[in-house]
């Protein structure tokens, strides 16, 4: 215990004695252990926040869409290929019980934008055409007015429901209920305002921001077109997810004459699977940003070694009274690896209360912005970064130490 | 019988050149002597006394301690022996920079594992006692006067409780009222029965001791006890 003791005494008064050289020295260290340290918090939290969102969005919904599924990527569709395969009668397939039990209810979707005209002013929007079972399949719901029905889905009606954000827009405060507008020329009434809904991110367009129509008035009359761009089916439970996919891909090549699989042109995607490939991209990036910490921390490690190379050189007499009183070559290496081991820990440590600093600054920032982040500094992070910067003194200070074990006990008696 | 030196060499290479620091020694120093080697700067007497201290290995003849052949010793045994047998007090003090005086006589005790750290500080105690350092053990080894730190560093070559103790120069860096401190020391630890090994180039220091050795070119020219010695805090040595 004693011959452990000692030399971090030794290193620490060795290391306030030379305060700037150390500094320098375990600079290297800081930089690398902080920045460890803001990648487990701050990727984190930022997988934690996309995550969120794309949870937010419904964990028991799928989403089949036209096209072959690319094992590696998103299918043809997300690119904005445009793929006719989903069409009409395949929706209402699916939403029939005595072919996908585990289906609750479904929607079809397409999409586009278009000029709004309300009195004189004109605005340039996105519009979404849907079926009535919208609502439900989305979990949201209608704060004034109603949504379109059944009949209104398929009959061409020209009744539109507003994104509460486009309501303000377009109304400035106003009841837009009943109010006439103009999409692309055509008339539409306005039956109803959607409720608010939590923005979702990253190219999910917005509830809030869209005009809705009936799916056959928008595929028709709007966009000229008789496919889907996409349908949503809600799950009666999350466990149920892999047997309706199951069932709905059987169901579907059925509908499209398909005998191999491989031939699939429809993909469905669940939450999983994109709770999944965010993962695994929030992932690749954190994995990125720990090589660079990495890197710092080996730069970090050779200044360790340089400054326990000096060290060495300096105090040649020391060691050399050292083992003329009694010290063993075990004994002279063991104290300069602890006080290698010491300095770098030191590093660490300045490091660790750096990092979960820049953290918290991250979190006040992104949550002024308006965005729950949540502030999380994991147990193992810093148990990392200790024992990280621990390991890189002794393995740097590994070659020092040997050096400083050979010096002969003569050194004692060498005066200059 | 604690030293025997047999035929003893040291020679140094330095590329092609040959140097003969030590040739052909032989000798036996018993328990409770007070040995002077004596010679000029350059005669071998300090090779001679790392060989004997064993902080180096002769290249020829044998060194015996206590009847044991020391090359036969490894380099971990040589140090537990230093650790344990011997003390040795420097030419420059030799105390660590930065560290009190208590810090500095702990050292050996440091690398003695058996030691136990309540034994440690009576030891210490003790030996600072007996150098008259004890006022200044919470002292900075940089507060003192030369003649302190070379008390001190007396006082950390025996807080093992050597036979030994080899003393290089010794007073070679103090003023002359010091350096008379450090003598008188010496000749009470020898008094006491400790084994003294002086090495000095200086006939007057020398004459503290019982018996000189001296040896010019590595090899011993004299050997006899002293005439007329030197009493360190003596009322005609004040005189001298």
């Amino acid at each position: 215990m004693k011959s452990i003791i000692s030399p971090i005494k030794i290193s620490y008064k060795n290391l306030l004695a030379a305060k700037f050289r150390s500094f320098l020295t375990i600079f290297g260290i800081i930089i690398g252990v902080a920045a460890v340290v803001i990648i487990f918090a701050v990727g984190r939290s930022a997988q934690e926040l996309v995550l969120d969102q794309i949870r937010g969005i419904g964990s028991n919904l799928i989403g089949i869409l036209p096209g072959a599924s690319e094992e590696s990527g998103p299918p043809a569709a997300v690119m904005g290929i445009t793929v006719t395969t989903l069409k009409y009668e395949d929706l209402l397939e699916i939403k029939k019980e005595k072919n996908v039990p585990e289906i609750e209810n479904a929607a079809g979707y397409v999409s586009g934008t278009a000029v709004v005209k309300y009195q004189e002013e004109e605005l340039g929007v996105s519009f979404t055409g849907t079926t009535a079972s919208y609502l439900d399949v989305e979990d949201t719901g209608i704060i004034e007015g109603r949504f379109f029905s059944e009949d209104e889905e398929t009959n061409l009606s020209k009744v539109a429901v507003l994104g509460s954000e486009i309501s303000k827009d377009i109304f400035d405060g106003d009841n837009p209920i009943g109010k006439k507008i103009k999409i692309n020329n055509h008339k539409f009434t306005v039956i109803g305002t959607l409720k608010e809904r939590e923005a979702a991110a990253f190219g999910i367009s917005s509830q809030n921001d869209s005009i809705f129509i009936p799916l056959f008035t928008a595929q028709k009359l709007i966009l000229g077109i008789s496919h889907l761009a996409f349908i949503r089916a809600k799950v009666d439970t999350v466990g149920n997810i892999p047997l309706a996919k199951e069932n709905i891909s059987a169901l579907l090549r059925n509908q499209h004459d398909i005998d191999n699989p491989k031939d699939d042109d429809f993909s469905i995607r669940d939450q999983a699977s994109a709770v999944e490939i965010v993962g695994s991209v929030t992932d690749a990036i954190r994995y990125f940003l720990l090589a660079v910490g990495t890197i710092s921390l080996i730069v970090g490690g050779v200044g360790v070694m340089n400054v326990m190379l000096i060290a060495v050189n300096q105090r040649i007499q020391e060691v050399g009274l050292r083992k003329a009183v009694g010290a063993k070559n075990f004994d002279v290496m063991l104290q300069f690896l602890i006080e290698s081991a010491s300095i770098s820990f030191l590093g660490g440590a300045i490091g660790i209360i750096l990092g979960i600093f820049i953290s918290f600054l991250v979190y006040l920032a992104v949550n002024a912005l308006g965005y729950d982040w949540q502030f999380l500094i994991s147990i193992e992070s810093i148990f990392v970064a200790s024992s990280v910067s621990i390991l890189i003194g002794v393995i740097f200070g590994l070659y020092p130490a040997y050096k400083a074990s050979k010096i002969s006990p003569m050194e004692a008696l060498r005066y200059e | 019988m604690l030293i025997e030196a047999k035929n003893l060499s040291k020679t140094y290479m330095s590329g092609e050149v040959e140097t003969r620091a030590v040739c052909d020694v032989s000798f036996t120093i018993d328990k409770k002597e007070f040995v002077a080697i004596m010679g000029p700067s350059g005669s071998g007497k300090s090779t001679l006394m790392q060989m004997l201290g064993l902080l180096d290995r002769p290249t020829g003849g044998k060194y015996f301690l206590d009847g044991r052949d020391t090359n036969e010793f490894s380099d971990d045994e040589l140090a537990e022996l230093r650790n344990k047998r011997i003390g040795f007090v420097f030419q420059t003090f030799n105390l660590l920079p930065r560290t009190t005086v208590y810090e500095n006589v702990e050292l050996p005790l440091l690398y003695d594992h058996a030691a136990s750290n309540k034994r440690n500080r009576e030891e210490i105690m003790e030996a600072l006692e007996s150098v008259g350092m004890e006022h200044r053990v919470n002292y900075f080894s940089n507060q003192l006067s030369g003649g302190e730190k070379q008390r001190v560093a007396i006082a950390r070559a025996l807080v093992t409780d050597p036979e030994i103790i080899f003393a290089d120069e010794p007073t070679g860096n103090l003023d002359s009222k010091s350096g008379i401190q450090i003598m008188k020391i010496l000749q009470e630890l020898n008094e006491k029965g400790k084994t003294i090994i002086l090495v000095t180039h200086e006939n007057y220091t020398a004459k503290h001791a019982k018996r000189i050795l001296s040896i010019i070119d590595g090899k011993i020219v004299s050997d006899k006890p002293v005439e007329g010695r030197m009493k360190a805090g003596d009322k005609e040595y004040m005189l001298k």
